[in-house]
């Protein structure tokens, strides 16, 4: 049974991940930052449970400020270019944080171990779930609570007037300047929610594996951020958690027999469905 | 209300708007014509802050409008339609009203949570109204990009009126209409200026722009050529000359 929560919590995190990539693509900007906004989280709530000694609740909490406050910093000068030139930008930025914590040593001795991050060998012992006795069934329920109320929150955005002003942004953006739509502050604030969305992730992230490295929060986890609201479609969010079971547990598991075929298979999947369901899994409505 | 005054934009070596003074009163129906080219686009397009002026200056009410950005102008009054219509496809076309309400009067009505997390019950009445002034009520939950060209059009304009506008640019709002279309903006025009909005109206349908305005201005090469009543620009041989070109008259 234990295989099957492991799994749910990997669907759990990988769908907060996507989520935090949904509501900038709302906006027609694709970033891919959310890795390094993911990163950002996890360090925070690693650090302030392993060094500080808080509890995981509070400590998600600062995961996800820290998170909303990187993106409002990235977000405002990154915001200001477009397409390619904003990938590159934000590639830049996830890169430049995943270098940082390659680099960042901050370790404390706790009885006669030291504990906190160590540069490239990472962030071990991050072991608030196992100190506290949480089973494999509660770690997965505790995850799927954030998952779950993040999920409202978007939802009710995507029914309130903020959501239609996101999708009218990423329409075209000449016309939502002419109604009186203020680009930066829309871009940004979806920038932001969704900075804090990847913080509160990395910081679940980091207390389930109990160890994270800088490697943990690659190009690959970027885009596969992207990845998920793109294939499962931005016609709401349950688009993005279908993509994730699509990919972790079909894709990943499913084909896990394959062997070195998997990663062929794993592309040509991919590939294969967005060719089916252009629009996404639950994509809108095509143009004529 | 508005004031123009030599207002010049290049692009490299072409003055597509060349020294151009252009008033605009109150409660005026003002109109803006010329040959393919004269510029009367970019004009709108300078006003509405989608380009930089390279010469002049804009004021709008007695304040100046070069450093404000686009949104902001709206806020202040200047709403205008596109040419080659610029709808949110995606969004109903109750939507597309609804993303619009950003005047000062909607911002001071509905406190900041309300207006962007709110549901849709505060604004039903007024964009209920829009939609009927614009003869789009059946079509309300039709995504934008579903519907006919002339309904497209006449969603334009009811997306622009749902920002108040005290100012609307309208440029070329008839352009591939049929006559009775014609006939119906030409009421809708003339049932704005009764609520008090401004029009500056870009065309080059003659019969909307004779009907409807009381002053007309005259571009061509980016330069003023004429102003006057519409008996005073039919009349103008300049005009006729731009026009059809060489000497007619």
């Amino acid at each position: 049974m234990d295989f099957y929560y492991g799994m749910a919590q990997i669907v759990g995190v990988h769908t907060l991940l996507g989520l935090s990539a949904y509501i900038v693509l709302l906006t027609g900007q694709v970033s891919l930052a959310q890795a390094g906004f993911f990163a950002v989280g996890a360090y925070t709530a690693g650090m302030l449970t392993v060094l500080a000694g808080w509890h995981l609740v509070p400590a998600l909490g600062v995961g996800a400020l820290t998170g909303a406050a990187t993106a409002c910093a990235v977000g405002f000068p990154a915001l200001r270019v477009k397409g390619l030139m904003l990938v590159i930008a934000t590639l830049a930025f996830g890169e430049g944080v995943r270098i940082f914590f390659f680099n960042f040593d901050y370790q404390i001795a706790k009885g006669d171990i030291k504990v906190g991050p160590l540069g490239g060998e990472g962030f071990r012992q991050i072991r608030f779930f196992p100190e506290n006795g949480w089973t494999t069934a509660d770690v997965m329920l505790f995850i799927w609570v954030f998952v779950v109320i993040v999920m409202l929150i978007l939802w009710w955005f995507d029914r309130s007037r903020y959501g239609a002003v996101l999708r009218a942004v990423g329409e075209d953006e000449l016309a939502a300047q002419s109604v009186g739509i203020s680009l930066t502050a829309v871009k940004v604030s979806a920038m932001t929610v969704g900075g804090a969305i990847a913080g509160i992730g990395g910081g679940l992230y980091a207390h389930y594996t109990t160890h994270i490295e800088h490697s943990s929060f690659n190009v690959l986890v970027a885009t596969f951020a992207i990845a998920y609201p793109i294939v499962g479609g931005l016609s709401n969010v349950l688009g993005t958690l279908l993509a994730v079971i699509f990919v972790q547990v079909f894709l990943i598991e499913g084909l896990r027999d394959l062997g070195d075929w998997r990663n062929l298979l794993f592309g040509a999947l991919i590939v294969l469905a967005m060719n089916l369901r252009p629009g996404g899994f639950l994509g809108r409505r095509q143009r004529a | 209300m508005l004031e123009l005054k030599t207002v010049s934009r290049h692009f490299g070596g072409v003055r597509a708007v060349d020294g151009l003074d252009l008033e605009v009163k109150e409660g005026e129906i003002v109109g803006l014509i010329g040959p393919n080219g004269s510029g009367k686009s970019t004009t709108v397009n300078l006003i509405a802050g989608l380009l930089p002026l390279t010469q002049g200056s804009i004021e709008f009410l007695g304040n100046d409008l070069a450093s404000l950005p686009t949104h902001k102008r709206l806020q202040a009054g200047i709403a205008r339609t596109f040419q080659n219509i610029r709808l949110f496809g995606q969004l109903t076309v109750w939507q597309n009203l609804w993303v619009a309400q950003n005047s000062p009067e909607d911002r001071a009505r509905r406190g900041f949570f309300p207006r962007w997390l709110g549901g849709q019950s505060g604004v039903r009445a007024e964009i209920a109204q829009l939609l009927e002034f614009s003869g789009l009520a059946p079509k309300q939950d039709e995504l934008a990009f579903n519907l006919a060209f002339g309904e497209q059009r006449r969603l334009e304009l009811a997306r622009a009126l749902a920002t108040r506008p005290k100012l609307l640019l309208l440029d070329e709002p008839a352009a591939g209409m049929n006559s009775e279309e014609i006939g119906q903006l030409r009421d809708r025009i003339l049932a704005l200026r009764g609520r008090g909005i401004t029009i500056l109206l870009v065309e080059h349908v003659m019969e909307l722009v004779m009907g409807v305005t009381d002053r007309i201005v005259v571009l061509n090469f980016g330069q003023k050529i004429a102003e006057g009543t519409p008996a005073e620009i039919q009349a103008n041989r300049l005009v006729r000359k731009a026009y059809l070109g060489g000497e007619a008259a």
